[in-house]
């Protein structure tokens, strides 16, 4: 058994240690948000956060994970309390099949999460490991920039605490 | 017919229960008009009954049914949007069920930008109908003239206070056909259609809702991976799975013929069995591909059926002034995000699958011949999957599932294909040439002679498992049948070829080419994306030559207001009179009405070049499209802009790469496609609505213009017109090159 630590909760988990976590997460944990797009690292469909940092999850085996932090798309947010970047999301209509979206988001957290306000430039440069095809890369630029601004008005007014 | 019908549900109204004998009386004479085609509008045309798309409970829960399939477009909220128009229902209030081979309509494939307007159509007018049979209901109830009542929200009022749900009114009073008239909605009291709702399906999609085929998790479902052969012509020699029975969760090695698939509990232990039985098969592989570099010569050199679909004046046979151009277009794939996924379950003497596949209908009848049953012992089920584009491996993976449970009778199997699987064996966009040779007088194009040469552009299921690569690849395999060009006006590797241009002599013919040595189908616009490119880029260069104004030179040849208008406010919204034009800068234009009577469609693109390495640079790109009546602004332009941003992904970068036995073209390293960092940095797309106007579409009306926009711009910014599709690679080769 490998013990992890997903979305605040502990999960034990009876998966090959060499499995990587991808297939734990959609499959074991019942997570459907991250996705597998290539297997190879390559398209960012499948990203989580481990600790703060945004990681292709479709490589990575769970053996290596014990004692991490896993955050998925469902942890920053879902149902009635979307997270900022989520809101953000919707409100530009930033999908088309949205596939891609979930990897999206997450990149876009681990980025407002070290720097709550990039530059445009440094937004387009963030998010180039992330392949859409339905080409909506303009809308994603828009709502991670509305999520930045969102973030920063809140963090004018005291009484908010939102985390992107 | 229709008055007699009428007349019939009127009685049907009165007697409740007896609605459903009497409207299975109607049957024969309902598809007898069918067969005649009664004209009725859109997909209503194919299923008359209005049950067939709208049905309310007796609670006043309100269902619509659409044959067509959600592929990421949204056309779910659209459709929800219009069928809430006519029936007086808040959208949120409708619930919309895709395409499924046992409880919608079958509407063929979710295909040509036709959703809207086959489905559209179809629910726009069952849906006034359905509102007039509840008020006809209600002013029976009480006795009162129909004109001193309304529909609001799901309930019918009258002038006087009175209100009843349409739950209490409907009984079985939908299952009558549908007339010829339909009380429509004045446009101007719109207060849905033309709304920029949101998506439906974007909360489960931002927050990891269940969301797609690949979410599916059936009890005691497994997870299948099939081995590919290395190559098209590849034939399994010998395979020895023993290895394979130590492995841990194996359930079954499936072999039949060239097909090869591994069963396992857990789905990591299925790719880890995929990879050991991969090892472990032997195959013998011919060179059966062309040399790539080759290939366009090779194409050219085919046996080919050659049409000429537009004959008008007298084309000059030969001018010393005459612009002569041949323009190619390599293949290029749909490369969707998430590769290939079914789940499929044999229960019950009935072979269930869940599918993306964009036609559940003629996925069904490939797949009963595949499996040797009748169709009515499958069922398919659209269940959505990565954005496809067209035809993909989506009905390759849903004929693997069914084979692979066919024998595991009541285990559901779920079959996901690898990365390189969906970008070696989907089938591609066929390459293609054009051969121009026009001439100006006077500011006017003179004459216009035009060849386009293609393989086919649709090798779909069409019922026949001949089309499946699990038919092709089991011992006894079905013969795929022969390829066949796929008739005007729609057209195939001819779609667009036909300028829509007043030009007073033209000749156009399209060299149809049996032979596919890459597997080739349906993607985006099909023939439509090189044959703009080559219409456009020739108009701008034509232009040059009579030292007209791009955009007055289109303008001079088109007569139709609406494609005026919509070239005229790209030109505005551009600033298109005042654009830059420096060395290393340019701007380009392209026009077109997406197979010449769909989305009307004009670009504008700048763009830069580094002249010393070809580095192509788009800066902005403004569109401006007329679909028809706009049912939702905002999903038209996420439409066109998605497919700017698609289509500047092939023309600037991709093209499918092969040796003399394998597609080499395995992966996004191998297949490069657009990234954050080479999209434009503005991209504007201006709606002009035509409220009351038929639905025109819009999935596709970008690809060409913005290929051949992009291409002037390029062009104009090099220095140097660049001919061959992709562009990047051969103007960097051009480059060094002088």
């Amino acid at each position: 058994m490998i013990t992890l630590h997903v979305n605040g909760r502990t999960r034990a988990v009876d998966d090959d240690p060499q499995t990587p976590l991808l297939y734990v997460l959609r499959n074991t944990l019942e997570l459907n948000a991250a996705k597998f797009g290539c297997g190879l690292a390559q398209c960012g469909a499948c990203m989580v956060l481990i600790d703060d940092e945004a990681v292709p999850s479709c490589v990575l085996p769970i053996a290596t994970l014990e004692g991490r932090k896993i955050t998925t798309l469902e942890g920053l947010g879902g149902g009635d309390a979307l997270g900022p970047l989520q809101r953000a999301f919707v409100e530009e209509q930033a999908a088309q099949c949205g596939y891609c979206t979930a990897g999206m988001i997450v990149r876009a957290h681990a980025l407002l999460s070290s720097n709550p306000a990039p530059t445009d430039a440094q937004i387009r440069q963030h998010m180039e490991m992330n392949l859409c095809r339905c080409g909506v890369h303009l809308r994603v630029l828009r709502a991670v920039r509305r999520a930045s601004e969102e973030l920063q008005k809140n963090r004018k007014s005291p009484a908010s605490d939102s985390q992107p | 017919m229709s008055a007699i019908a009428r007349k019939i549900s009127r009685r049907a109204v009165l007697s409740g229960g007896a609605a459903l004998v009497v409207s299975f009386s109607l049957l024969p004479a309902v598809r007898l008009r069918s067969a005649e085609s009664s004209g009725l509008p859109g997909s209503l045309d194919r299923a008359p009954l209005l049950d067939a798309w709208i049905r309310i409970d007796e609670h006043g829960k309100v269902t619509v049914f659409t044959g067509k399939a959600e592929l990421g477009t949204g056309i779910k909220t659209a459709l929800r949007q219009i069928a809430a128009e006519e029936l007086f229902v808040a959208p949120e209030k409708i619930e919309v069920i895709t395409a499924d081979t046992a409880r919608t309509a079958n509407e063929g494939y979710t295909a040509g930008s036709h959703t809207i307007v086959d489905s559209g159509t179809a629910i726009m007018n069952a849906a006034a109908q359905v509102r007039v049979i509840l008020l006809g209901a209600a002013a029976q109830k009480w006795s009162m003239q129909v004109t001193r009542l309304r529909a609001d929200d799901g309930f019918v009022v009258s002038d006087d206070g009175k209100r009843v749900g349409y739950g209490e009114l409907v009984a079985q009073r939908l299952h009558v056909p549908a007339g010829a008239r339909s009380e429509l909605t004045e446009p101007g009291r719109h207060r849905y259609i033309g709304k920029s709702l949101h998506r439906v399906d974007l909360p489960a999609k931002v927050s990891g809702g269940a969301a797609y085929v690949h979410d599916m998790r059936l009890p005691g479902m497994v997870h299948a991976r099939v081995v590919r052969p290395p190559g098209y012509a590849a034939r399994l020699r010998e395979v020895d799975a023993s290895r394979l029975e130590k492995m841990p969760g194996i359930v079954k090695v499936v072999r039949d013929g060239n097909f090869l698939a591994v069963v396992a509990e857990r789905e990591y232990q299925a790719v880890t069995a995929m990879t050991a039985l991969a090892a472990a098969a032997k195959w013998d592989e011919p060179a059966s591909l062309p040399e790539q570099r080759d290939v366009f010569t090779h194409l050219l050199q085919q046996p080919a059926q050659t049409t000429t679909i537009l004959e008008r004046g007298t084309p000059a046979a030969d001018s010393a002034k005459a612009l002569e151009a041949t323009f190619r277009r390599s293949y290029q794939m749909h490369a969707s995000m998430g590769p290939s996924c079914a789940v499929a379950q044999s229960k019950d003497g009935v072979m269930t699958v869940w599918t993306h596949t964009q036609g559940v209908f003629p996925l069904r009848g490939a797949i009963a011949q595949l499996l040797g049953v009748d169709q009515e012992r499958v069922r398919c089920i659209h269940t959505e999957g990565a954005g496809c584009y067209g035809h993909n491996g989506a009905d390759d993976a849903a004929a693997d599932a069914a084979l692979i449970a066919a024998a595991l009778p009541g285990r559901p199997v779920r079959v996901q294909w690898m990365r390189e699987q969906e970008h070696t064996w989907e089938p591609y966009g066929s390459a293609m040439v054009t051969k121009v040779r026009a001439t100006v007088q006077d500011g006017r194009v003179a004459s216009w002679q035009y060849d386009v040469w293609s393989s086919t552009h649709s090798t779909r299921p069409s019922g026949n498992a001949g089309n499946l690569l699990a038919g092709q690849h089991i011992a006894k395999p079905h013969p795929q049948p022969p390829p066949r060009a796929i008739p005007l006006p729609d057209g195939g590797g001819d779609r667009n070829a036909i300028p829509l241009y007043t030009f007073a002599n033209a000749k156009v013919v399209h060299h149809f080419i049996p032979a596919m040595p890459l597997r080739v189908s349906s993607l985006r616009s099909l023939g439509a994306y090189m044959n703009v490119f080559t219409t456009e880029s020739v108009m701008e260069e034509l232009a040059g030559e009579a030292g007209v104004d791009p955009v007055e030179f289109r303008l001079r040849h088109l007569d139709d207001p609406r494609a005026r208008a919509v070239v005229e406010l790209a030109a505005e919204k551009f600033g298109w009179t005042r654009r830059a034009q420096a060395p290393g800068r340019g701007c380009g234009f392209a026009y077109a009405r997406y197979k010449n009577q769909s989305t009307y469609a004009a670009m504008a693109v700048e763009a830069s070049v580094d002249r010393s390495t070809g580095a192509i640079e788009l800066i902005r790109a403004v569109a401006a499209v007329d679909c028809g009546q706009a049912v939702n602004p905002d999903g038209i332009r996420n439409q066109i802009e998605g497919g700017f941003v698609q289509a500047a992904s092939w023309t600037l970068f991709e093209a499918v790469s092969f040796d003399r036995s394998r597609i080499t073209s395995r992966d996004w390293s191998s297949y490069p496609i657009l990234r954050f960092s080479a999209a434009p940095q503005s991209l504007d797309v201006h709606v002009i609505d035509r409220p009351g106007q038929p639905f025109l579409g819009a999935g596709e009306g970008a690809q060409g213009p913005a290929a051949a926009a992009i291409g002037n711009a390029v062009a104009a910014a090099a220095g140097q017109r660049i001919r061959e599709l992709p562009l990047q690679a051969p103007l960097a080769r051009a480059i060094a090159n002088s």
